[in-house]
């Protein structure tokens, strides 16, 4: 057995949830057939959009670039299948947290999948920049739900001790990694070997929450075939939101991320054992990311199970693979239940930081929003964990005092829905924070471009003011020139007249 | 006696100095009516208001010779907190001071500019460049959209655009 490192902390706050997973780890993961037509969003990951480099009608080989990364914090973005460029068209796509707008490669995709393009022969290069390098041309993301480039995680330049392997997965009816645990452990635990190398640490901590019991045993058993003592085995309490970063460092190490920074600022890195699996797999075979895990689940879908699906695929192609939504599906939800949102229709694609399609039926769902005055009883703190007073933050969102938000630390809001459940009210506090957190980032621009302006404005009013005071001068010194040629042109001339007198008063003196 | 007396002097000096000092001090941080009235306001100095720039605008509005609804950028919102900061009426924005907006910027159509030089002489944060007889163009990035530069062209070639786009 593994060495096991016990649980430094249990964080603050936090809630027992019920799991619902069972509902889809009860068949093994199935594999979604490529369908008709794949539509691929350049809006994979936080930061930058890739920018789109096929044209409509253009044919693509799968793994082939369509998408080459922009600015910083960018990742490529892959055919997920062999096809033709039908459109490149502006659709809703998900993100970690809403809907955004982007752009999107729609393929339509070939019959008979093809081979995929082959890798070139070089595709793992020896070298850390050109390993991060290779890894950001594979578009490989974190596979958690923030889809942050992973090349940009494992690239920092501060040191880092620890990597945890993430395999907590806290959010109910999510069950994507734990069957990708169950299903692939070597591969991740490749994948985190891969990753330890890259970011220089010297330990890795592998996490999982204690109920999975069968992802448990299957990594620890990997974790002994391995036989690499970097590596340990941490069973964590089943406590939402054990899985978050911050909550998993400080459970782990004893450790807290200071506010606004991340965890490498204390020499941790986190990842998704989904990421180390795509990792490995990338470096085995030099195949970058073109699909993921998706679980499909909720008691509104006929056959819920996880399944292997292209980056690209419809929700309502999941939901078809599954059995189809049955009478009772009322509302569909996009992640878990707890930080996930709902969707408006289910033409909408999967992307590298999808997880979870959950279809809730009308038992699941509270439709009475009716929300009752805030009675201040502070369980919302209690249940906080990211120690934030969310009634307080209530009240600074409310009436939009940006400063008190900043004060209270409303960055630091990790939008887990905890006050949420927990409010006697009913308050929508989570829906209220995230949209304060757009206004807050927009106010803070604002501030910005007003800062600058003032600044401009300023220098412009000095330049003006020095322009004028120079203006002046030169038109003083001018006068004052002009003022001397005249006295001495004044005097020349009474001299002048002076003689002229003189000579005129004496006619007949001599020469 | 002597001892008392001089006890009880160096008190009220000590405390004297004290009590300055701390108004000193304390006086220095506190922002003035005009400042924190300025803080509310945009400061893009777009000059909508009818003032040359957000400080003369705050200036009148705390002598009271301005109307608080007198700046378009900053909107209702601008108006709300004033109203409350300065214990007046919320009024509806008067609407013939404009409709600039910081989430537009002025746009130079080059094919047409012909190199007057005057929208960069009315530009209030020298957002744009070039010489006379030249090209000119818009620093988008410093432009705050207060569409000062829109009436002096002659050639009428600026337009207002999405800032984001």
């Amino acid at each position: 057995m593994p060495e096991r490192v016990k649980i430094h902390r249990k964080f603050t706050g936090g809630l027992p949830l019920r799991p619902y997973k069972a509902l889809s780890t009860g068949a093994a993961a199935s594999r979604l057939t490529i369908p008709k037509r794949l539509c691929i969003s350049m809006q994979q990951q936080s930061g930058a959009p890739a920018m789109a480099c096929v044209t409509p009608g253009e044919r693509v080989e799968r793994g082939q670039l369509i998408g080459v990364p922009t600015a910083t914090l960018g990742a490529a973005v892959h055919a997920s299948a062999c096809g033709r460029v039908h459109a490149l068209e502006q659709r809703p796509v998900p993100t970690g947290s809403r809907l955004v707008v982007a752009d999107c490669v729609v393929i339509d995709t070939d019959p008979e999948p093809g081979p995929a393009s082959a890798p070139g022969a070089d595709h793992w290069p020896g070298d850390r920049a050109g390993r991060l390098a290779a890894i950001r041309r594979a578009g490989i993301v974190g596979l958690g739900g923030a889809a942050f480039p992973t090349a940009d995680k494992l690239g920092c330049d501060r040191a880092c001790e620890t990597l945890i392997l993430n395999g907590a997965e806290c959010e109910p009816y999510i069950s994507c990694d734990d069957m990708l645990m169950r299903e692939t452990p070597d591969s991740i635990l490749a994948g985190a070997a891969i990753m330890l190398e890259i970011a220089c640490a010297s330990r890795c901590i592998v996490a999982i929450e204690r109920d999975k019991i069968r992802a448990l045993e299957t990594m620890a058993d990997a974790v002994r075939r391995f036989a690499d003592e970097r590596f340990t085995m941490v069973a964590i309490p089943t406590i939402y939101p054990a899985g978050g970063e911050r909550q998993l460092v400080e459970m782990l190490l004893g450790l807290e991320v200071p506010s606004g920074g991340h965890p490498i600022d204390i020499g941790v890195v986190c990842q998704n054992v989904g990421t180390a699996h795509a990792l490995a797999n990338f470096v085995a075979s030099g195949q970058p990311l073109l699909s993921r895990i998706v679980t499909v689940t909720g008691r509104g879908v006929e056959a819920p199970q996880n399944v292997h699906a292209p980056i690209g695929a419809l929700i309502g192609d999941l939901l078809a693979h599954c059995g189809g939504l049955n009478e009772r599906a009322s509302r569909l939800i996009l992640g878990g239940n707890m930080m996930g949102y709902s969707l408006p229709t289910a033409d909408i694609p999967i992307t590298k930081s999808t997880n979870c399609v959950v279809a809730l039926t009308a038992e699941d769902v509270r439709d009475d929003t009716t929300e009752w005055p805030c009675i201040r009883c502070g369980e919302c703190a209690a249940a906080c964990p990211a120690r934030l007073l969310p009634q307080e933050l209530l009240r600074a969102a409310t009436g939009r005092r940006f400063e008190r938000l900043t004060a209270l630390g409303l960055v630091d809001c990790i939008e887990c829905g905890c006050c949420d459940v927990v409010c006697p009210s009913h308050i929508l506090l989570t829906a209220r924070f995230r949209a304060a957190k757009i206004e807050l980032a927009e106010h803070r621009a604002h501030a910005r471009l007003a800062d600058a302006a003032d600044e401009r404005y300023l220098r412009r009013k000095d330049r003006q003011l020095r322009e004028a005071d120079a203006a002046r001068h030169e038109q003083d010194e001018l006068k004052a020139r002009l003022a001397g040629d005249e006295a001495s042109r004044r005097a020349a001339l009474s001299a002048a007249v002076e003689r002229a007198r003189g000579r005129k008063r004496s006619p007949d003196e001599p020469e | 006696m002597l001892s008392g007396t001089l006890t009880l002097l160096g008190l009220a000096v000590g405390l004297a100095s004290v009590l300055l000092l701390g108004d000193r001090m304390l006086a220095s941080r506190e922002n003035t009516a005009v400042e924190r009235v300025e803080r509310i306001l945009p400061r893009i100095h777009c000059g909508q208001c009818g003032y040359d720039g957000c400080r003369p605008y705050a200036q009148a509005l705390v002598a009271g010779t301005a109307s608080i609804n007198l700046c378009p950028p900053g909107g209702e919102e601008t108006i709300r907190q004033l109203a409350e900061l300065l214990g007046a009426e919320p009024l509806a924005l008067a609407a013939e001071r404009g409709r600039a907006s910081m989430e537009r910027v002025a746009h130079i159509d080059e094919d047409a500019c012909i190199g007057c030089n005057l929208c960069a002489r009315a530009c209030p944060v020298d957002a744009i460049i070039g010489i006379p007889q030249m090209l000119h163009t818009i620093i988008a990035s410093a432009c705050t959209g207060c569409e000062r530069c829109l009436a002096p062209c002659p050639v009428d070639c600026i337009v207002m655009r999405p800032r984001h786009a």
